[in-house]
């Protein structure tokens, strides 16, 4: 049973990723959760930001540098907390504007205080915020990054 | 005999479980870093300056039963979208003693939208009904503990200490007022107003982090 549940949510999960090569799904928590679980060889990186937050904006080429500096090995998924109603008028302009390469998802799921712990009880609920993981061993930032520390944090899990 | 098998399955068992605490262990991370208060604790009075600009304590209401300290500023798209609803628990709650007391945290040239100056224009804007009070120097937030706006805090008088009784969201649809279900602040304050216990005591929000200079 738990295989088949696992299955089940890696297939879930793959499909998800490959929408998100195309276009900007929007999510409700239940449906990112697998993401947020993989268990695979994968070090999964996943950015919680928003097109308004500037301290996210500022960051988000760093993420994009270490998306393509280990590939195979590093997966980066920016999760956009925009209002779903600006995902044509502003979340897709900016990804289209600024090349983003990494998968992004609109989490739009406005219960926070029913999924914030689920992402990570360290999180108090501000942007920007990443989670790094491989397997069970996960590590969650409430921080803003430079691009030397996102990779110093990055490199304990390769 | 009989008695070392079992002594044996419950040294097993222990080491087992362990383990498993111990793989428990580096699996979450659970450690919490916040720093700030928890709900319980006595929070200090400040003065702040007033978009009046007169200065603004919390001892400068006698008469107020407790507060709804909130954690807001103007360019945060969620404090936004809940400033009408922290004017109506001004309306709501100010004549019953817990009057809103509304901090701006970012003193930062990063935003400059949130500036002392542009408080005054979007408090002017929406009609606020309560002080907007700036915290210069940003010295009041990271004592409560703020992390975000918007964050709120309802606090009660109890002899001459103020305690922190609930911490946390306003509701629990950021979005859209017509679609929340849970009124987080509402129901603390009317705990308190008919001396019950508070069912949450604490919720989490998505909000913009709050920038330090």
């Amino acid at each position: 049973m738990g295989c088949v549940s696992n299955e089940q949510t890696d297939l879930k999960a793959q499909a998800l990723l490959e929408t998100a090569k195309d276009e900007i799904p929007i999510v409700n928590y239940e449906e990112l959760a697998p993401l947020l679980k993989q268990q695979n060889d994968t070090t999964y990186v996943i950015n919680f930001w928003a097109t308004w937050c500037k301290p996210c904006v500022q960051e988000l080429p760093y993420f994009e540098t270490i998306g393509s500096r280990y590939p195979g090995k590093v997966k980066v998924i920016l999760v956009s907390l925009d209002m779903p109603q600006l995902l044509e008028k502003q979340v897709i302009p900016f990804v289209k504007k600024n090349k983003i390469q990494s998968d992004v998802l609109l989490l739009d799921d406005p219960d926070a205080n029913g999924w914030i712990n689920k992402v990570s009880t360290r999180w108090s609920g501000s942007i920007p915020a990443t989670l790094i993981y491989r397997g069970t061993d996960r590590t969650f930032y409430e921080q803003s990054f430079t691009y030397k520390e996102l990779n110093e944090e990055l490199t304990k899990f390769l | 005999m009989k008695f070392s098998k079992l002594l044996f399955a419950l040294v097993v068992v222990g080491i087992i479980s362990v383990v498993a605490m111990a793989a428990n262990l580096v699996a979450s991370d659970d450690i919490s870093t916040f720093q700030g208060y928890k709900v319980g604790d006595k929070a200090t009075d400040f003065s702040l300056k007033n978009i009046d600009g007169s200065m603004v304590s919390l001892a400068d209401y006698p008469e107020a039963k407790g507060f709804i300290v909130i954690f807001t500023t103007n360019h945060c798209p969620y404090a936004v979208l809940y400033e009408d609803r922290i004017i109506a628990l001004d309306q709501q709650f100010k004549k019953k003693g817990y009057p809103v007391i509304a901090i701006n945290p970012n003193d930062t040239p990063a935003y400059p939208e949130d500036s002392y100056k542009n408080m005054k224009v979007r408090a002017k804007e929406k009609g606020f009904t309560f002080p907007y009070l700036f915290d210069k120097g940003q010295n009041v937030y990271p004592q409560y503990g703020a992390t975000k706006t918007p964050h709120t805090y309802v606090l009660q008088k109890q002899g001459d200490d103020l305690l922190v009784k609930y911490i946390g969201a306003i509701d629990n649809n950021y979005k859209d007022a017509a679609d929340a279900t849970e009124f987080y602040v509402q129901d603390a304050v009317n705990a308190l107003l008919s001396n019950k216990k508070i069912d949450v005591q604490e919720t989490k929000a998505i909000g913009c982090s709050i920038k330090k200079a």
